[in-house]
């Protein structure tokens, strides 16, 4: 059997207007979790749904567990499960009736079903709930009904489309809590987010814009291809400190963060004196100046500005 | 595939013994329709609204009001003093016909002279009109024969030369209700079947768990099956309803026979489930959906002939109603439960209603895929 689960050849989806998905190639292997990264409208939604056979895609070939998306789409819906990013479940049914609902259409047999329905709710933390409607569940545990729905037929891939959009802070790393115990039972896991952070715990990140991948590797590869060092400073006055130093020898990159900047340099020690000196001429004032790791959002700030630059 | 079918069925049931509001609705429809129609829409006329012009005054004169009275078609709400009066109340629509009676007529009458006097009827509304007419007609004919009667002093049986005996048929009280309530009930397994199964799949399309949907291995057709298979039952529901209320409150005999009727029935729901498909096929949300009902029920119901008699239409459009299913059930149902036919006399209206119900079903059943846009 192919080493990979998921495989994309120059994956092209064009709709009346835009072209979605452009030439996407993907290799992923049996038990990662990548996580396909990227702003909104990159692209990502519609990869998920050419990826789960629902979608046909307009150029390219696509492989999911070893069948191809558009001829053997009923094959690979027995293997995948897909969790949409809006709730997709019934509002007016309870949490155990919505998880019998998709038993039974995946056919799971009667007593097995219960035994699975069980395990899944102990599993998301929600047997005390289960007599409730789903359109009464908090955000955060209508997306652990949603995943739990989708487990319901032991899937060797999942794909999940921004799981923890519009979730809570708590709720969100009980999610991938979840999520890193799913693969650690060996399920290979495809998820789209707009959070950076969440990269950090994937095991490949892709990052999409604009239709196509700018780069795919592991967390810790692209954070060090991001040049130089990163120094983080509060300034009164963004703007400014943000125009002084950006026309500064060594300064490569500067981005803002809510009231932080980030200032990339070619030398963190030689050039710390010389922003400060800048800064003190011009009159603002600074806070907590210091050197600090790239994270992934630093890096892929960086690299998205480097391609539109690059045109 | 039976087993996915009836699971999504299931799960249909819940939804609507969840939604309470549109229980009731689906429930309390057809009875406020039928309270409408078979009261309301009614082309029987009585105690139509009349006022008198008695330039005569004479016991003549009133016999003949009496006459008018007592037929139960008039009811004299007021005595005006001149035409330019009547013509105001005419004007104003407080009364639909108006008696008037010149001076003389009693002299005419009593001398054995041509007698006449008028009868005005506001025609705004042609069906209406045109029952007043022959009403004003039947009362002022059976006052003359009673004033050559008297004039001549023998009865009326001696005098006559032809008589027609019309001998009304199926309907013999020509109740308005005995017509309306069949063609009610198709009208509700049209609409009640159509709205319900396009506004239930439309739903999982605009709530986005069709989507979800898409990834399990359901087939198109266990899904449609599934999610229609409850509507179904809540239109025959609907027509027993109905056709209990009919019976039981507005007297409507049925002549034929009730399981041939839920048969046909069945025939016909081909049709409006296929329709109801087929329109949650082409929109994404339940207003669409609503509004597209909207737009191919009305011209149905008028082109089916549900109100106005088929061969009352020009041509053209005539020939259109050959490709609105409703006609031929119109026919089926009025046929079974006002004449008491067979199957035999309704075969020219089985036939292209099968047709029309299993090419529809296909069509629309075909139409939908597993896919998104």
């Amino acid at each position: 059997m192919n080493e990979y689960v998921i495989e994309t050849d120059n994956l092209t989806k064009r709709f009346k207007q835009v072209t979605a998905v452009d030439g996407l190639d993907l290799r992923i292997r049996r038990g990662e979790i990548f996580g396909l990264l990227g702003p909104d409208g990159a692209g990502k939604t519609t990869t998920i749904r050419v990826l789960c056979a629902i979608m046909e895609p307009t150029e390219g070939s696509v492989r999911v567990a070893g069948f191809d998306t558009v001829r053997e789409s009923e094959e690979i819906k027995k293997r995948i499960g897909y969790m949409p990013q809006q709730f997709s479940l019934y509002g007016d049914l309870t949490v155990l009736e919505n998880l019998i609902f998709f038993a039974d259409i995946f056919g799971v047999e009667r007593g097995e079903r219960e035994k699975r329905i069980a395990r899944l709710l102990e599993f998301a933390r929600m047997t005390k709930f289960k007599k409730r409607r789903a359109a009464h569940l908090s955000g955060g545990m209508q997306k652990k009904l949603a995943l739990a729905c989708t487990l319901i037929h032991q899937p060797q891939i999942l794909f999940l489309d921004e799981p923890t959009t519009g979730v809570d802070p708590v709720s969100r790393r009980e999610f991938w809590d979840i999520l890193t115990e799913l693969h650690l039972q060996g399920v290979t896991l495809f998820v789209s987010t707009p959070y950076m952070d969440e990269a950090e715990r994937c095991s490949r990140v892709g990052l999409m814009f604009e239709g196509g991948l700018i780069i795919c590797d592991a967390p810790e590869r692209i954070k060090s291809l991001v040049e130089g060092d990163l120094l983080e400073l509060r300034p009164d006055r963004l703007r400014e400190a943000a125009r002084a130093i950006g026309g500064l020898p060594g300064v490569l990159e500067v981005q803002t963060y809510g009231d932080l900047l980030h200032v990339f340099v070619d030398d963190a020690q030689r050039r710390i004196q010389t922003i400060q000196e800048v800064l003190s001429e011009a009159g603002i004032s600074v806070r907590g100046l210091r050197q600090t790791r790239p994270r992934m959002e630093e890096a892929f700030i960086s690299l998205i500005r480097k391609r539109i630059e690059g045109r | 595939m039976i087993a996915r079918t009836i699971t999504v069925a299931r799960k249909e049931l819940l939804h609507i013994v969840r939604d309470r509001r549109t229980m009731a609705v689906m429930f309390l429809i057809p009875i406020v329709q039928l309270f409408l129609l078979g009261y309301a829409a009614t082309t029987d006329i009585e105690h139509l609204r009349t006022t008198v012009l008695d330039g005569d005054r004479t016991p003549q004169s009133r016999e003949l009001i009496e006459a008018y009275r007592a037929s139960n078609y008039f009811d004299i709400v007021a005595y005006v003093a001149d035409e330019d009066e009547l013509a105001r109340m005419m004007d104003r629509g407080t009364v639909w016909a108006g008696l008037i009676i010149p001076a003389g007529y009693g002299a005419d009458v009593v001398s054995g002279q041509t007698a006449s006097v008028a009868f005005v009827i506001d025609g705004s509304d042609p069906n209406v009109a045109n029952a007043v007419f022959a009403a004003s007609q039947q009362v002022g004919q059976a006052q003359s024969m009673r004033i050559i009667e008297r004039r001549l002093g023998i009865s009326p049986d001696e005098m006559t030369a032809l008589e027609v005996r019309s001998r009304v048929w199926y309907n013999p009280e020509m109740k308005s209700v005995n017509f309306m309530i069949p063609g009610l009930i198709a009208m509700i397994l049209f609409t009640i079947t159509i709205m319900l199964t396009s506004l239930a799949i439309v739903r999982e399309r605009e709530q986005g768990t069709i989507e979800q949907l898409m990834v399990t291995p359901i087939r198109p057709i266990e899904l449609v099956v599934g999610k229609v298979t409850p509507y179904i039952a809540v239109a025959f529901f609907n027509v027993l309803e109905v056709l209990a209320i009919g019976v039981y409150w507005f007297g409507v005999p049925i002549h034929g026979s009730l399981g041939l009727l839920m048969a046909l029935a069945a025939v016909f729901l081909m049709t409006s489930l296929g329709i109801g498909i087929f329109i949650s096929s082409v929109t994404n949300t339940q207003q669409e959906a609503m509004l597209t009902v909207w737009m191919m029920l009305l011209p149905s119901i008028f082109l089916a002939g549900f109100f106005f008699p088929l061969e009352a239409m020009p041509k053209f459009l005539q020939a259109i109603s050959y490709f609105i299913p409703l006609r031929y059930m119109l026919v089926i149902i009025r046929g079974i439960i006002l004449k008491g036919v067979g199957i035999g006399p309704l075969a020219d209206q089985v036939v292209p209603l099968l047709l029309f119900g299993v090419s529809i079903l296909i069509f629309a059943a075909t139409r939908f895929r597993k896919r998104l846009e």
